[in-house]
């Protein structure tokens, strides 16, 4: 579903040219799940955007469903595969903006018909009920929010979805309630998850198999079952599992 | 030995819909330890800090029957007489450092200011000062960082920063709201253990607000949880585990854990009588300076 090879992402020019990420080669399955984590600053987001064409200084390759990208240039049947869900679902909705509008907007521009009878459909699918439809975002609490950010990812019916940090600003409690919709998402739509976390116990809930980074480049890819158990193979990686287990008292 | 003790603690704002209490009747003593809040967002956390530093603006209104000091009431104290209390005698760290330092002032500038403002003295012994409390808090160099800006430190050297700031004044209590959330994991625990020191060394009292539940568990003494701007359960954190009330419960169990997988994780069912049931208050004989 989606191959990334030896992508090298930069941002600036030089001699201030930050180099994101160095390097970086995986491959996530059709319907599997892909955790990418590391500290902040490892080049985990960065990826993401890199994918989803929000930047186009990089290099490489990024293939998706068999197509490769060019930098920058998307056409409309990318945006149609692959969609994206962001941290923040209090940035990431435009505050004037009702339900409605997000979700039709959307709608119209992947060339749906039907505009009507989808958007219930999309905000039954994400456990909102009918009467969400014509709230504005301040109406609405972070993990509600949170549930419109999916359903305007899931307008337009793709087939990856790109989850950056899609929980951290949210209580655990919600957290639950939007990592099991996913979790339904994914089994009732055969969908592909691309997931960046900084919460180890998160990705290990959600995905199959994870690449840990350190400072740009991908230290270790791994199985979820490596991480429970504990058997990683890069000091890096233990030192993150142990310090993510929480605080032992020095 | 009690530093402070609150009795019914309320905290009101009146709105378009009627008066919306934050905060609603809370009472806790804290000692020399490390005391943990837990609880949503909106649950009167971070609110209850900010009541007792006097930091409710108005309209919102602060009630109480008791909120003393070591002994001294603080409630509602003019401006003037809070400032005298504020940073001195109890401190707080906020969550994001970025948010909290002056961007268009080099760090040192600001450690000095915040110094002198609170024990006086002439710049050059600030300056030393403030650079006894960069060391304290582990920072390497704290000749570079005195005349470095914000935005050219990372967030947890920040964070760091933030709280030389508050403890350059000594004071007895700090209280920490989310300290670490804004932090990656591996620069946590440094942060986590620079405070743990400064509450062993100076005996200070601490109040950790987090919504963390596995980290207070691990880090504090004793926690409160809250719920609704109620207390709804207090214990000692080493038996957070063994916690009794189903909000406690359901919020633990709402965690992933990488030792124990599930399918689904299970999703706190919200009961009414969260909201004004009796806080269960664990009855142990215990040797917590505050008891619980």
């Amino acid at each position: 579903m989606l191959t990334v090879d030896r992508l090298n992402v930069w941002f600036g020019h030089p001699p201030d040219r930050v180099d994101a990420v160095k390097d970086a080669s995986f491959t996530v399955a059709q319907g599997e799940s892909f955790g990418l984590v590391g500290e902040s600053g490892s080049g985990k987001s960065t990826i993401l955007r890199a994918v989803a064409g929000l930047i186009d200084t990089w290099s490489g390759t990024i293939e998706v469903a068999g197509r490769a990208l060019a930098a920058r240039k998307r056409d409309r049947a990318f945006y149609k595969t692959v969609q994206m869900v962001f941290q923040d679902p209090y940035a990431s909705l435009h505050p004037r903006h009702s339900v409605d509008a997000v979700l039709s907007e959307t709608l119209r521009l992947q060339g749906m018909d039907d505009i009507d009878r989808r958007i219930p459909r999309l905000l039954d699918d994400v456990g909102l009920g009918r009467g969400f439809r014509f709230r504005y975002p301040h109406q609405l609490s972070g993990g509600q929010r949170q549930r419109v950010a999916i359903a305007r990812a899931l307008a337009a019916e793709p087939r990856l979805l790109l989850l950056d940090e899609p929980t951290s600003a949210l209580d655990v409690s919600v957290q639950a309630e939007i990592l099991n919709l996913l979790s339904d998402l994914r089994a009732e739509h055969g969908l592909t998850y691309v997931m960046v976390s900084h919460d180890l116990s998160v990705v290990g809930h959600m995905c199959d198999r994870l690449a840990v980074m350190q400072a740009g480049r991908i230290v270790e890819v791994m199985g979820v079952d490596a991480l429970r158990q504990g058997t990683a193979r890069q000091d890096y990686t233990r030192q993150l599992i142990a310090a993510s287990q929480g605080y032992a008292r020095a | 030995m009690t530093l402070l003790s609150v009795q019914n603690l309320r905290v009101a704002f009146p709105t378009r819909q009627g008066t919306f209490e934050a905060v609603r009747g809370i009472s806790f003593n804290l000692g020399r330890e490390r005391l943990g809040v837990v609880g949503e967002s909106g649950s009167g956390k971070s609110m209850t800090g900010r009541a007792i530093l006097g930091l409710v603006r108005a309209p919102g209104r602060v009630t109480a029957d008791r909120l003393d000091l070591e002994g001294q009431p603080i409630l509602n104290l003019s401006e003037r007489r809070m400032r005298k209390i504020r940073g001195n005698r109890i401190s707080m760290v906020m969550q994001d450092p970025k948010f909290s330092l002056n961007p268009v002032m080099t760090i040192g500038d600001q450690i000095v200011e915040a110094y002198r403002l609170h024990a006086g003295g002439n710049r050059a012994t600030a300056r030393q000062k403030a650079l006894d409390m960069l060391a304290a808090v582990q920072i390497r160099d704290p000749e570079r960082v005195m005349g470095a800006y914000p935005h050219e430190v990372s967030g947890g050297m920040g964070q760091r920063i933030m709280i030389a700031m508050m403890l350059a004044p000594d004071p007895e209590i700090l209280i920490a709201d989310e300290p670490t959330s804004a932090l990656d994991v591996s620069v946590r625990t440094e942060v986590l253990n620079i405070m743990d020191r400064l509450v062993r060394d100076r005996g200070m009292g601490l109040i950790f607000i987090s919504h963390d539940l596995n980290l207070v568990a691990q880090f504090c003494d004793r926690v409160l949880i809250m719920y609704a701007g109620r207390i709804v359960e207090t214990l000692a954190a080493k038996d957070l585990h063994k916690a009794r009330h189903p909000y406690t419960q359901g919020l633990l169990n709402s965690l992933p854990r990488l030792d124990a997988p599930v399918d689904r994780l299970p999703v706190l069912q919200r009961q009414d009588s969260w909201r004004d049931g009796d806080t269960i208050t664990q009855s142990l004989e215990t040797d917590f300076p505050g008891g619980l």
